[in-house]
């Protein structure tokens, strides 16, 4: 089956349009930002940039509803950026310091926000995936109506847990969005070498869970697969797999010299399909905005952007008696 | 306004590299993402791309040039309408990375401590788990837990059971039997077999707001699911800066049974009691598996409770009581005595008894302390006895690398040193896989007698 692609004329408002448009960009720039950090040795460790995938999200957290849960791998300021995080802490969680969302404690690959319903940030190649089935296990118990989407990419689809995971998803029905997000590469190794069938999200079919390929590129299309999966969730029908085949245009971390690809083929994708180059051509070429317009959305974020890494570079480190906390919960804390 | 773009790190561990190739040259214009240069770092040559768009006004290292320190200005870009002419006034000095040096600033203030003064014998808790005169009944172990876990179940909506066999069948041990009937298929689920599976749902609907209880047929099997155990429920409240963690608890049989050979026959409680964020109890008799499980579902940390399916069928004294609990933390004291301490937990406890009831036959007192947690661990309940017999003898069936006596040992050298007559010996099951054959196993294993030639080697008797 051929990824799911939007019509060709799609039926969007300009202002979801400039919504989306803006969204990713903040994405895109705030990752820039982020590896100009790393370079500058502010951010330490491993730092997973998200650029080039920036449809997936977006196009996702335009189908989902107040409540929703999420959760992803440790390529997740994406994911974080989309459903509201404030800039400044996420940038301030990657240099370490106490503004951020962990108050340091987590970096980039550990991150959560109750207020967001955003689980983490997981640095286990697919240990989300269960964590996710029990968000949506969680839900269902409660008979609360919410929807979790998991996340997870082409690698993370190579291991058990996640097969255990659909088992036990399908079997008690739990409402839970599977997105498999398919950049092609798993750190350095292509689908092609790692994997034995060309359309990971068949492998649901045994298990009885539906599933489709969307283009992630193409944030309509991503947003109109994502309502769909949602609205099968949502009625009690079980979990739904999306397999959205998108493009990871930098390394695997930024210490990848990305010799499994050439420089032709990023480039090409760079060209050719890039997600917010799409969404500027819709706005400009059906007259939803000027390029004025779109200018001003560029300064607005690289406003945003600079604040967030001025915060982060002025944010103090965390107080050292902060080493010892947060070990052991002395209440449990309230469900947001 | 003109900015330096400075010489990148490019791995976790890069200082310096050698600035390769580069790919512009002054006087072109460069946008984000465009490739600038090549990088070579000590792992391999990287591609250096541009953040900001501008025009490269001057390449200040040329290419080919090693040994350039991270942070070092390799060229100057400048924005729209500037010249190259304004380098000399712009670009701001780099910005240093935050000094790595701070955690010195930790470092225990222990060596400005006065001269060691005798320790004082550490305060601790020795109040009766029971009131005096409370009616007492005869319960299993089986029994005494089943009931402390359903009664949480009867107060708290949140708190459900899942695991193998756990309902229809009514627990592989008849742990839960019961339990489906009165508790319906909701909150007492029937796992598939997938250890690794169930473990992760049930930390993500911990995390989620239920209160979960996951058994395992054994905690051999936890072994598959030890990654979400350790790295999903144990470090989540550290890592989201308290934010969010995984109230549950995680239960089943640990260490050996009887014939089962190896793969079914290991003692965990070293390896959990070692997690910081993991609450650990191993408790030895009914009315403590009771009282401990009540403590373990109301905490708000994941806590690994570790029990024994050879102890499941003995009796024990339970209190009569409508809501009874034991604190974490807390050992106990079941005999005292003054010539030995001997220190256990689980059922360790047996041996070390039935030991204690044999030397006290040959005129030799011991004191027998149940830890019940192994963490939090009541270590100054072990100090306090040793400061009073001033020896010391562990029991375990694990193994002896890395055993929860090793560490009791530690601690006692570090607060109770002078107060030792003879060195610590940790009586433990032996290095060895577990054997099948009926005498090798009961060989592997460690026994009465063990713990008895312990106790007379410390005392010299």
């Amino acid at each position: 089956m051929a990824p799911r692609k939007s019509a060709k004329k799609p039926n969007v408002s300009a202002e979801e349009l400039k919504a989306y448009y803006r969204d990713m960009l903040l994405i895109r720039r705030f990752e820039e930002k982020a590896g100009q950090l790393y370079g500058m040795g502010l951010i330490g460790g491993f730092c997973h940039l998200y650029i080039g995938q920036e449809a997936v999200v977006v196009g996702l957290e335009a189908a989902a509803e107040e409540g929703d849960k999420r959760i992803t791998s440790y390529r997740d300021h994406g994911h974080m950026l989309a459903c509201g995080m404030d800039p400044n802490g996420v940038m301030a969680e990657l240099t370490g310091r106490e503004g951020g969302y962990s108050k340091g404690k987590g970096g980039s690959m550990h991150m959560f926000s109750k207020e967001k319903h955003f689980y983490g940030g997981h640095g286990i190649v697919a240990a989300q995936v269960p964590l996710g089935a029990g968000l949506a296990f969680a839900d269902k118990y409660k008979e609360n109506g919410r929807v979790t989407f998991t996340y997870f990419g082409d690698g993370a689809a190579n291991q058990g847990q996640v097969y255990e995971a659909f088992n036990m998803a399908a079997l008690w029905k739990l409402p839970c969005v599977f997105v498999i997000e398919n950049n092609q590469y798993a750190m350095g190794t292509s689908q092609q070498r790692s994997t034995s069938s060309a359309e990971i999200y068949e492998r649901g079919k045994s298990f009885g869970i539906p599933g489709e390929a969307v283009d992630g590129m193409d944030v309509l299309a991503v947003k109109e697969a994502g309502e769909k999966a949602v609205a099968h969730c949502r009625s009690g029908d079980g979990p739904y797999i999306l397999e959205i085949k998108t493009y990871r245009y930098r390394g695997h971390s930024m210490s990848d010299p990305a010799k499994y690809r050439t420089r032709e083929e990023v480039q090409k994708m760079r060209d050719e399909r890039d997600p917010i180059e799409q969404v500027r051509s819709l706005l400009l070429t059906g007259k939803h905005a000027t390029e004025d317009d779109l200018k001003a959305i560029d300064k607005e974020i690289k406003t945003i952007v600079n604040e967030s890494a001025e915060f982060a570079k002025e944010s103090p480190e965390p107080a050292l008696d902060e080493l010892w906390t947060d070990i052991y919960a002395t209440e449990v804390p309230q469900e947001a | 306004m003109a900015t330096e773009i400075l010489m990148p790190a490019l791995s976790p561990t890069m200082e310096e590299g050698t600035l390769a190739k580069w790919l512009v040259k002054e006087g072109d214009t460069v946008s984000s993402g465009d490739i600038m240069a090549e990088i070579e770092t000590d792992k391999a040559t990287m591609e250096f791309e541009a953040v900001d768009e501008g025009t490269i006004g001057k390449i200040l290292i040329a290419e080919g040039t090693e040994g350039v320190k991270v942070n070092t200005a390799i060229a100057v870009l400048l924005e729209d309408g500037e010249s190259a002419d304004d380098i000399d006034t712009a670009a701001a000095a780099p910005e240093a990375a935050p000094a790595a040096d701070a955690g010195n600033e930790a470092a225990p203030a222990a060596s400005e401590a006065p001269a060691t003064p005798a320790p004082e014998a550490p305060r601790t808790d020795s109040t009766p788990d029971w009131p005096e005169g409370t009616t007492l009944k005869q319960q299993t172990v089986r029994e005494a837990l089943r009931d402390g876990m359903a009664e949480e179940m009867r107060r708290d909506e949140s708190v459900f059971l899942m695991g193998e066999e756990v309902a229809e069948y009514q627990g592989a041990y008849k742990i839960s039997q019961g339990m489906l009937d009165e508790f319906g298929a909701k909150r007492v689920i029937d796992t598939p077999i997938t250890e690794h599976g169930f473990a992760g749902i049930g930390v993500g609907a911990a995390f989620g707001g239920l209160r979960p209880i996951v058994e395992f047929m054994t905690f051999n099997f936890a072994m598959q699911a030890i990654d979400q155990i350790i790295n999903s429920a144990a470090k989540t409240l550290y890592m989201s800066g308290g934010q969010m963690g995984a109230p549950m608890v995680f239960r089943g049989p640990n260490g050996a049974a009887a014939r089962v050979g190896a793969q079914h026959s290991q003692d965990y409680a070293a390896w959990y009691m070692q997690v910081p964020g993991l609450k650990v109890a191993m408790p030895y008799s009914a009315s403590d598996y009771k009282g401990l499980m009540k403590t373990a579902i109301r905490d708000p940390n994941p806590v690994i409770f570790l029990e024994n399916e050879i102890l499941y069928g003995r009796s024990f004294d339970v209190p009569d009581l409508d809501d009874y609990t034991v604190p974490f933390g807390k050992a106990r004291i079941w005999r005292e005595g003054t010539d030995v301490t001997i220190v256990s937990f689980g059922i360790g406890m047996s041996y070390a008894l039935a030991a204690a009831d044999k030397l006290a036959e040959d005129g030799i007192s011991a004191e027998v302390i149940d830890l019940r947690t192994l963490r939090p661990m009541d270590t100054g309940s072990v100090i306090k006895s040793v400061m009073k017999t001033n020896r010391c003898v562990t029991v375990e069936e694990g193994w002896p690398q890395g055993s929860v006596g090793n560490y009791i040992s530690s601690v006692i050298m570090q607060e109770a040193f002078d107060y030792l007559d003879a060195p610590v010996i940790n009586c433990t099951g032996k290095d060895v896989p577990m054997p099948y054959a009926a005498n090798l196993e009961k060989l592997a294993l460690v026994t009465t007698d063990e713990v008895i030639a312990a106790v007379k080697q410390v005392t010299y008797t």
